[in-house]
């Protein structure tokens, strides 16, 4: 199977976020893959080890985004390509389309990414990408399973499991639960770091940039207002329980 | 001079969705007197109408045909697409939902246009429509607006309230038929699972189980709690890798976010990545045997105490404040 992994780098979900001069201030975080494009990798590597094939992990960044693709390769991707071009970086719609551009000449069975980045959250470039390429995409998977030209799908839906049938080929993204990402193992790394990344600007995806400029614009970043400080409650247990119910029957509309 | 805004308002089985109202208090914010209609799918209630009208709605436009019945990508897609070429509007407001989560990126590609999701908050700021967003799980906010072409937004559930009704307003509705082929995704079958139906996004209150629940057993006290509550169940990453329940439940920067009116939170530590998920609720009690758990520090009202002997108790007290009530 041709597998293709569209991942991105974001800060380790431990990170505290600082904001300087309305932006999300970088300093000193540290980055990991996107949790969620994670479980895809790992989807793609095991279904690779099962139906054979290659496992190319994709992304759009700079220079420093080289270290998820090394850790991609040591996990066991085949291939990884880096957009590394700043002309390139823009919303949803613009992220989609240069996807779009980097696959057009590719072959592909299966496309995978997460469902949402734990960064921005928008939940968008994957579902745009397939429609871009006109195939059909399935979100927030929790399971896959691959018979022949057909894949059996779960999809989280707001807590209730849809059961899916589609054919390939076809975009999914991947929920939490989907699989358990591996570690990359000391040899794995070692390979990783003598594998090439292939590095493309604007002119290799003959990409018109008047096309892709970005819909939206950031305007300004900030930090949730602080909360105030709280109470802890005294006194016997049955006093303080008692006391809370009357708190929250004050606060919140409590009716069963 | 205004501009049209459409609103989906999304039926999920057999209920029109809360968030709708939400929704159309969005569009009536941004609308500037343009029209607002209602787009919903399939033969409804009468009372659908009415609600969707008395909340700001000018038009209510049932839309047609069997495929929508029930939710595929390419059905909600294609009928989308021919609703917006029929309407032309300049605005789309949608819930942030499973079923809008899922298409609503599909059509903004279609459409060749941006789309902001998952907003907390609209406004109109020197002339411009700000959509307000969090990011990083709501570590931070984004404030946002379009530049280039129409203007596409999904809303979250439980932020920007309903607004007030009119019900001296009449109902305007128009029907629409739409075609649809080719779907290429076939939902065989839906399982539902044991969160007994409240879904977490819409969920007003929350009950959430950590680490501190030691086992799957351990969940029932706090299951018992939201049933009297009539609250959904959540949990923390740590439950959910001890395997003490499904990740569907699990509340942080990986898992659901939630911003319910009380949040319960039970046995948990207040991990960075869990307190993502929750510090945007709007009373936040902890309950939990460590006094320097982090989770007391976002906290409105704290427990110190062993949830197997508390939550039990509050769950005594409010069945009875809810039976006084009843009664």
């Amino acid at each position: 199977m041709n597998l293709l992994v569209c991942l991105k780098q974001t800060f380790d979900t431990e990170e505290k976020v600082h904001i300087e001069n309305g932006k999300v201030s970088e300093d000193g975080a540290k980055f990991v893959i996107n949790p969620y494009d994670e479980y895809a990798l790992e989807e793609a590597i095991q279904l690779k080890e099962k139906f054979g094939g290659e496992v190319t992990a994709i992304t759009i960044g700079t220079s420093q985004a080289e270290s998820a693709l090394r850790t991609a390769l040591a996990m066991g991707a085949d291939h990884a390509v880096l957009v590394n071009d700043e002309r390139l970086i823009g919303d949803e719609f613009t992220t989609s389309k240069v996807l779009a551009a980097v696959m057009k000449d590719k072959e592909f069975d299966l496309i995978l990414s997460g469902y949402m980045s734990v960064d921005n959250g928008g939940g968008q470039s994957g579902i745009r990408l397939a429609e871009e390429l006109d195939i059909a995409h399935v979100n927030a998977i929790t399971k896959l399973e691959v018979q022949g030209n057909q894949v059996v799908l779960e999809r989280d839906v707001e807590g209730d499991v849809e059961i899916i049938e589609a054919e390939l080929p076809i975009l999914i993204t991947a929920q939490q639960g989907l699989n358990e990402p591996r570690y990359p193992s000391l040899p794995g790394i070692m390979k990783a770091k003598r594998k090439p990344i292939q590095e493309l600007k604007a002119e290799d995806l003959s990409i018109d940039l008047d096309q892709i400029q970005a819909k939206t614009k950031i305007i300004d970043q900030v930090l949730p207002p602080k909360r105030q400080e709280g109470r802890i409650l005294q006194g016997e247990m049955n006093d303080q329980v008692n006391e809370l119910v009357n708190l929250l029957q004050g606060e919140v509309n409590i009716n069963g | 001079m205004g501009r049209e805004v459409i609103v989906f308002a999304e039926v999920k089985n057999g209920s029109l969705r809360n968030v709708s109202f939400e929704v159309l208090n969005a569009a009536k914010r941004i609308h500037d007197g343009g029209k607002i209609t209602a787009v919903i799918f399939g033969e409804q209630p009468d009372s659908f109408a009415e609600l969707l009208t008395s909340h700001g709605a000018d038009e209510i436009l049932v839309v047609n045909n069997e495929e929508l019945t029930s939710y595929t990508t390419d059905a909600y897609t294609q009928a989308f697409i021919s609703i917006v070429e029929e309407k032309k509007p300049d605005v789309i407001l949608m819930p942030h939902t499973a079923s809008c989560k899922d298409f609503a990126p599909r059509l903004a590609s279609h459409l060749s246009c941006g789309l902001i999701t998952d907003c907390t908050d609209v406004n109109i700021e020197n002339g411009n429509i700000v959509f307000t967003r969090p990011i990083y799980a709501g570590k931070a906010f984004q404030k946002r607006e379009v530049i280039d072409g129409k203007i596409f937004a999904t809303i979250r559930p439980n932020n920007i309230p309903s607004g007030l009704e009119d019900s001296s307003r009449t109902v305007n509705k128009d029907t629409m038929n739409v075609n649809i082929d080719n779907i290429r995704t076939v939902v065989k079958e839906v399982v539902q699972k044991a969160t007994d139906g409240v879904d977490l996004s819409e969920a007003k209150i929350i009950v959430s189980g950590g680490r501190g629940v030691k086992s799957t057993k351990g969940f029932e006290p706090i299951k018992e709690l939201a049933e009297v509550l009539g609250a959904a169940v959540g949990a923390s990453r740590g439950a959910c890798d001890a395997e003490y329940c499904d990740y569907s439940l699990q509340i942080g920067q990986t898992g659901k976010v939630v911003t319910p009116d009380l949040y319960i939170a039970c046995g948990i530590s207040g991990a960075i990545q869990h307190l993502a998920g929750m510090s945007n609720s709007k009373i936040i009690v902890a309950i939990n045997k460590d006094p320097e758990a982090p989770i007391f520090d976002i906290a409105d009202f704290g427990i110190v105490g062993d949830l197997f002997e508390v939550v039990p108790m509050l769950t005594e007290h409010f069945r009875k404040v809810i039976n006084k009530q009843a009664s």
